[in-house]
């Protein structure tokens, strides 16, 4: 959706012979087709056995993650690896690896939104779906990993018997502050594009159930012009409040980091290089959903080529911002004159954990150079291959990031090499399996294309032809 | 003109369309006739159909500057609260009003509050939840949310006349449906 009608092509910013060659939809779509096609998956069609499989493979790594959490629970968190001085380990590598994950959802829907980039419409509701479970699942790491998580409202201000406050100079407490928002200004950013899909879904329903719960849900939406005008009013203006606040939490999320005197750590580019970071991560997972998704669900029509060529760009810009962030660090450490960031270099490079950084490289800066073919970038299962790539790459990188500064910094007497036990991988493989629950559960009850959006596209596309 | 019904025997009538176009059309030229207690209904927004309606401008943007000022001065203000007069720490002679460590925290707190205004100003300007609406009752309008465009001209308008509306709203090419309130 966009505000203002704009009839230039150009503005969707791709050369017009691949625009000819894969349009955003396919033509010969009409109103009726696209509300038909994309209503069925939630009303009509039956729950296939895909479905239910995937379902039930989520659903059972989802009872793990609560099995592991409740032996957290019991015995504390020295079931995991984490020890001093690796402090941090795996829960913050998997807390910011979620939340990178769940940047993609924002960037799609708002900045290309604010960029009249007509090709999000197929794929933001989706991705915004991603990142409200990307963050759920981002969001308890931080809790697991308190070691008193039942205290966990002591990171909120509120008056208390202690007569205390958070330091609300630490960057861990605008951590809590960004992620809050984020998931808050998510939430209703996902809920206000769905309202007028629930009224589809009302209006097409056969079964009571679903005719109350989707009824309700619209809230009572009619599709008014008076409606349509402050809601699309007040999309914009939500874009416009998430495009900042995207750039904000990442942001924050590198703070944590660049605040600490670790070495590798205390940097000033931490928050943009986290920034790139996130979008990078954030696209190779939509894509490593949806190219599967639209196979299932016959959805090639809505998500072309073009929708995976262009984000296949800008994976390939952000791993390209990623891998001019690499030699950077790798320059700064030279350049800084400094023994212990010197010495962090190469450690890196050459340390006990020199596999993490060269399967690092191989994955955020080697593999996305395919995708400068555009052959690459029209295979589907090239790019479901490199996305998964990107997707281990933007973990190891957190691993890196994380581990490696921490297991030797600058008293050899307290050097220590880290390792995780089974149940630092429990908790990894338990929240993916979250992640799918939420993200089966999803496709299943709603609408994971915009269907008020794909008739505005339609609308466009017979206008312009 | 005819007798004026009055409006609790009807809400009003309803002009179904196949196309926004017809819509925007049919609105300007109702608009033009002195329609003006009347309302369009379209499955997408169809572009310049408020204005065409006669309707003004939503006060939304304001509201959404004024609940971004409250959230970021509550936000500001309780981070001054906390560090300078309900708990001062002296940490080696550093300013207890140390404003740039409080600027995340502050923009943090007015998107949240620009947010929340702009989602629950859009509901509440909208008159929303509201469930039941007359306009539910009438079996083909459960298209205006999938590929039908409707114009309503309520029969509340001084110029609302069950015949002549009906005509007017005919000579546009519509079909037309009367509204049980």
């Amino acid at each position: 959706m966009s505000q203002s009608p704009h009839d230039e092509p150009d503005l969707t910013g791709v050369p017009q012979g691949t625009a000819v060659e894969s349009p955003v939809i396919q033509p010969g779509h009409t109103y009726a087709s696209v509300t038909d096609q994309i209503s069925a998956i939630v009303l009509t069609r039956p729950t296939s056995h895909g479905w239910i499989f995937g379902f039930a493979v989520s659903f059972t790594l989802l009872m793990v993650f609560l099995y592991a959490t409740a032996y957290l629970f019991a015995k504390g968190v020295g079931i995991w690896g984490t020890t001093i001085p690796v402090g941090w380990a795996f829960p913050i590598v998997n807390f910011v690896w979620w939340i990178g994950i769940g940047h993609a959802g924002t960037l799609i829907s708002a900045v290309l939104l604010l960029l009249h980039q007509e090709w999000r419409t197929s794929i933001n509701r989706f991705a915004e779906a991603m990142t409200l479970f990307a963050v759920s699942c981002a969001g308890l790491f931080p809790l697991l990993h308190l070691g008193r998580p039942w205290l966990f409202y002591w990171l909120l201000p509120y008056p208390n018997t202690m007569d205390l406050w958070p330091n609300f100079r630490s960057p861990l407490i605008w951590d809590a502050f960004a992620v809050t928002t984020y998931f808050t200004v998510s939430i209703l950013f996902w809920y206000a594009g769905l309202i007028p899909d629930m009224s589809t879904l009302r209006d097409r329903a056969r079964n009571r159930l679903a005719q109350l719960v989707y009824g309700m849900m619209a809230l009572g939406w009619r599709g008014s012009a008076a409606h349509w005008h402050r809601y699309e009013t007040a999309y914009l203006l939500l874009a416009g409040l998430a495009t900042p606040l995207v750039a904000s939490v990442h942001s924050i999320v590198g703070m944590d980091f660049a605040a600490a005197l670790v070495p590798g750590w205390h940097t000033t580019f931490s928050p943009p290089f986290f920034v790139a970071g996130a979008i990078f991560s954030g696209f190779a997972m939509v894509m490593t959903l949806m190219i599967p998704l639209r196979w299932a669900y016959g959805l090639q029509d809505f998500v072309t080529l073009r929708h995976l060529d262009n984000m296949a760009k800008v994976i390939l810009a952000t791993g390209s911002m990623m891998a001019y962030g690499y030699a950077a660090e790798v320059f700064f450490a030279y350049y800084s004159g400094n023994k212990y960031e010197r010495y962090l270099t190469v450690n890196r490079a050459l340390g006990p954990y020199a596999w993490s950084y060269w399967s690092l490289i191989a994955c955020n800066v080697v593999a996305p150079q395919f995708l400068w073919f555009q052959s690459v970038r029209r295979n589907v299962s090239a790019l479901f291959i490199v996305s998964l790539i990107v997707n281990i790459g933007m973990w190891l990188e957190r691993f890196v990031i994380v581990v490696i500064s921490l297991h030797r910094d600058f008293l050899p007497s307290s050097w220590r090499i880290y390792s995780p036990t089974i149940w630092d991988f429990t908790h990894l493989i338990g929240s993916v399996g979250l992640f799918l629950t939420l993200l089966f559960l999803f496709i299943r009850l709603l609408p994971m294309i915009s269907i008020f959006e794909l008739r505005e596209l339609v609308h466009k596309t017979n206008e312009e032809t | 003109m005819g007798t004026p019904r009055k409006p609790e025997e009807s809400y009003g009538l309803l002009a179904e369309f196949e196309e926004g176009e017809a819509l925007l059309e049919a609105a300007r030229q109702a608009h033009a006739a002195g329609y003006r207690q009347m309302n369009g209904y379209t499955p997408f927004p169809v572009h310049g159909l408020s204005q065409a309606l006669g309707q003004k401008p939503t006060r939304l943007p304001l509201l959404v500057l004024v609940g971004g000022i409250v959230g970021g001065s509550a936000g500001y203000f309780m981070l001054y609260y906390a560090s300078v007069i309900s708990y001062p720490i002296n940490v080696g002679g550093r300013p207890l009003h140390s404003w740039p460590a409080f600027i995340p925290i502050t923009f943090e707190m007015a998107v949240m509050g620009a947010a929340l205004a702009a989602f629950l100003g859009m509901l509440a300007l909208n008159g929303l939840p509201h469930p039941y609406h007359p306009l539910f009752n009438v079996p083909v309008f459960s298209l205006a949310s999938q590929n039908r465009f409707f114009l309503c001209i309520q029969a509340g308008d001084p110029l609302f006349d069950l015949v002549q509306t009906r005509q007017f709203l005919e000579g546009l090419h519509a079909r037309v449906h009367e509204v049980q309130p």
